[in-house]
């Protein structure tokens, strides 16, 4: 009797970060792309830790899609990725990208190739493949990662399956600071220390309207409570230090005095710039 | 008459070729602005620097893409392997049909203190080949501190023209009424982004401001940032004084000089007029072999405008990020009282 056997990933890969630099990237090469072209496919780069695969970097790679045949510029994307890791080697193959939704008979082909690539270069993980829809065909954003593991029949393989694993956008605070411009697709000019200031300080005053007007519908009955919540809530709110109003004046006006000494100084320092430099060039020899 | 008033159509198409709109704003991507972050970030504490791509399109330059250089050693052999490096990713991005214009390159800086002579002299290597470049300067420690710390650069038209001349003197710079505000020229920044992107990144992200937490800029410890600028604000001044003391010895010199060429003339025509007395031929009155008519060279003030820049620098610095915590501060004040 013939036995379906399935045969586990060389290494589990339980789930994957993405960061936004990448998904940027995607959406520029299919902006791009050359008009016969329906779908874009390239190569992701980034590097492994315990089972979790962070993709930091991708590259397009130009290739030819016809009904039965794919195409894809071997050459091309050798070269890239040489190119890449002499910018930093720690950043490796692990995987590669398509736009469009869903996985298609080509996929597995070209999923076999990087298979090969990765079996190339010794590592232990296996290619990750990322699906990033661009057309939005369910009307909404649908980015899907997946790993394949072969299935066979017997001795005889008989196909790929893609298993899709849960997949984590995250990025670097320095991002998360300008993720506002981000969204939008035109931003006039960069915000400066204030106005961060001001988004931040809005950010925090309407977080603390929610969990007023969550614990008021707990008081009132409206909503059941849920326990977590309330431990955490009581937790920080026990967490700010009571100091004496005393103690608390103290600290606050040695801070305040540091910092208006600090912009004391720095306007003098600036004074003093504008006499350098006027002792510099208005200087005559007669 | 009317013909006084306007030119003729030919005039005005001859004109409007040569003079190109001034820069007036430099339109990056977000995919740009990812990059630069990201290969900065990850260089930490290293500098690195990447070339822009982009298009120049009348008074605003479009920066559309980005790549790193490799951090390269100092030796000679990888110098060919940089250019080598370069052609090949512009060939590989034209294959893609990413815009293979240089507009400029970007680095990274610690703590604001990017103004150096070799800024300038990449400047001035890049503007002889393309006619309109820019550098981007970002500040990773500063974007830390929850600004996103991003500077477009230019040097400005009068101060590259004395540059080529090399021609530092306090005179051709009070001609030009070139202060040290006017080497380098900051251009606003604005952001772009496709409209494919901004579509996935509003879907991505929920609008809830609940998840959207940067607290990062609510941190009330400042003190390591403004420990580090003040140190780099007091070598500055360090340095700022060793100029000046440079220009003091200058002139002194100087004026000694020309006290010694006043003596050593007086001596000649003293001599001169024994000489008439006696008959015989007057000597000249100047004597360039002599030592004491060595025109003594002024030294250049590039380096103390440079060092100006940075020192103002530093103070915007101590200025933004302490308002900042002075937000803060108040802010905790009124946490407390409740």
């Amino acid at each position: 009797m013939a036995v379906l056997r399935f045969f586990p990933p060389f290494s589990p890969v339980v789930s994957a970060k993405i960061h936004a630099v990448v998904l940027f990237n995607i959406c520029d090469c299919y902006v791009r792309r050359p008009d016969q072209a329906d779908r874009v496919i390239g190569t992701l780069l980034g590097s492994v830790s315990d089972g979790v695969v962070e993709i930091k970097n991708s590259y397009a790679v130009p290739h030819n899609e016809s009904a039965d045949q794919v195409a894809l510029d071997v050459d091309y994307h050798r070269n890239m990725y040489l190119s890449h890791l002499k910018v930093n080697p720690k950043e490796v193959l692990v995987g590669w990208f398509s736009t469009g939704f869903g996985v298609s008979g080509g996929s597995a082909l070209i999923h076999e190739f990087y298979v090969k690539e990765l079996k190339e270069a010794q590592s232990s993980i296996p290619p990750i493949h990322l699906t990033v829809d661009t057309r939005f065909k369910n009307g909404e954003a649908s980015i899907k990662g997946y790993v394949s593991s072969n299935l066979s029949l017997g001795d005889r393989p008989l196909a790929a399956q893609f298993q899709e694993i849960s997949l984590d956008l995250r990025m670097i605070e320095a991002e998360r600071v300008g993720f506002d411009i981000l969204k939008t697709t035109a931003v006039d000019k960069l915000p400066n220390d204030l106005e961060g200031m001001e988004a931040s300080m809005e950010r925090l005053y309407s977080l603390l309207d929610e969990i007023y007007k969550y614990v008021d519908d707990v008081v009132e009955g409206r909503v059941t409570p849920n326990n977590d919540i309330g431990r955490f809530l009581a937790d920080t709110l026990a967490s700010v230090p009571r100091m004496s109003t005393a103690a608390f004046d103290k600290v606050f006006n040695d801070k305040i005095q540091d910092n208006l000494a600090l912009v004391y100084l720095s306007s003098l320092v600036k004074t003093q710039l504008g006499i350098a430099e006027k002792l510099n060039t208005a200087a005559q020899i007669l | 008459m009317a013909n006084t008033m306007g030119r003729s159509f030919l005039q005005a198409a001859a004109t409007s070729e040569e003079v190109a709109p001034p820069l007036r704003v430099v339109q990056i991507e977000g995919l740009a602005v990812l990059k630069i972050i990201k290969h900065c970030n990850e260089f930490l504490p290293s500098l690195v620097t990447g070339q822009l791509l982009g298009l120049d399109v009348g008074s605003v330059l479009e920066v559309t893409n980005c790549f790193p250089f490799p951090i390269r050693e100092e030796d000679e052999e990888i110098e060919a392997d940089g250019a080598n490096y370069q052609l090949e990713m512009m060939r590989c991005l034209r294959e893609v049909n990413v815009d293979n214009n240089t507009v400029g390159w970007y680095q990274s800086t610690l703590m604001g203190s990017f103004q150096t002579v070799e800024l300038i002299e990449t400047f001035m290597n890049y503007q002889e080949n393309i006619r309109r470049c820019v550098c981007i300067v970002y500040d990773p420690s500063r974007s830390a501190q929850g600004v996103l710390a991003l500077k477009a650069l230019k040097l400005t038209d009068s101060f590259m023209d004395l540059y080529r001349n090399n021609n530092f003197t306090g005179e051709k710079l009070r001609e030009k009424n070139l202060s040290w505000v006017d080497i380098f020229e900051e251009i606003p920044i604005k952001v772009s982004n496709s409209a494919l992107a901004s579509a996935f990144m509003t879907e991505l992200e929920p609008e809830l401001p609940v998840k959207q937490c940067d607290y990062d800029r609510l941190k009330l410890s400042t003190a390591p940032y403004m420990e580090r600028n003040l140190e780099f604000l007091i070598d500055c001044m360090e340095d700022l004084s060793a100029e000046q003391n440079k220009f003091q010895y200058y002139y002194r010199n100087l004026s000694r000089q020309q006290a010694q060429q006043q003596t050593w003339l007086q001596k000649r025509r003293v001599e001169n007029m024994a000489r008439k007395a006696a008959g015989e031929e007057p000597l000249p009155e100047e004597d360039p072999a002599n030592p004491i008519f060595k025109p003594i060279l002024e030294p250049s003030r590039v380096d103390s405008y440079l060092i100006t820049n940075q020192i103002s620098n530093y103070c915007n610095q101590i200025n933004g990020v302490a308002t900042q915590s002075f937000n803060r501060l108040y802010l905790m004040k009124a946490l407390h009282e409740d």
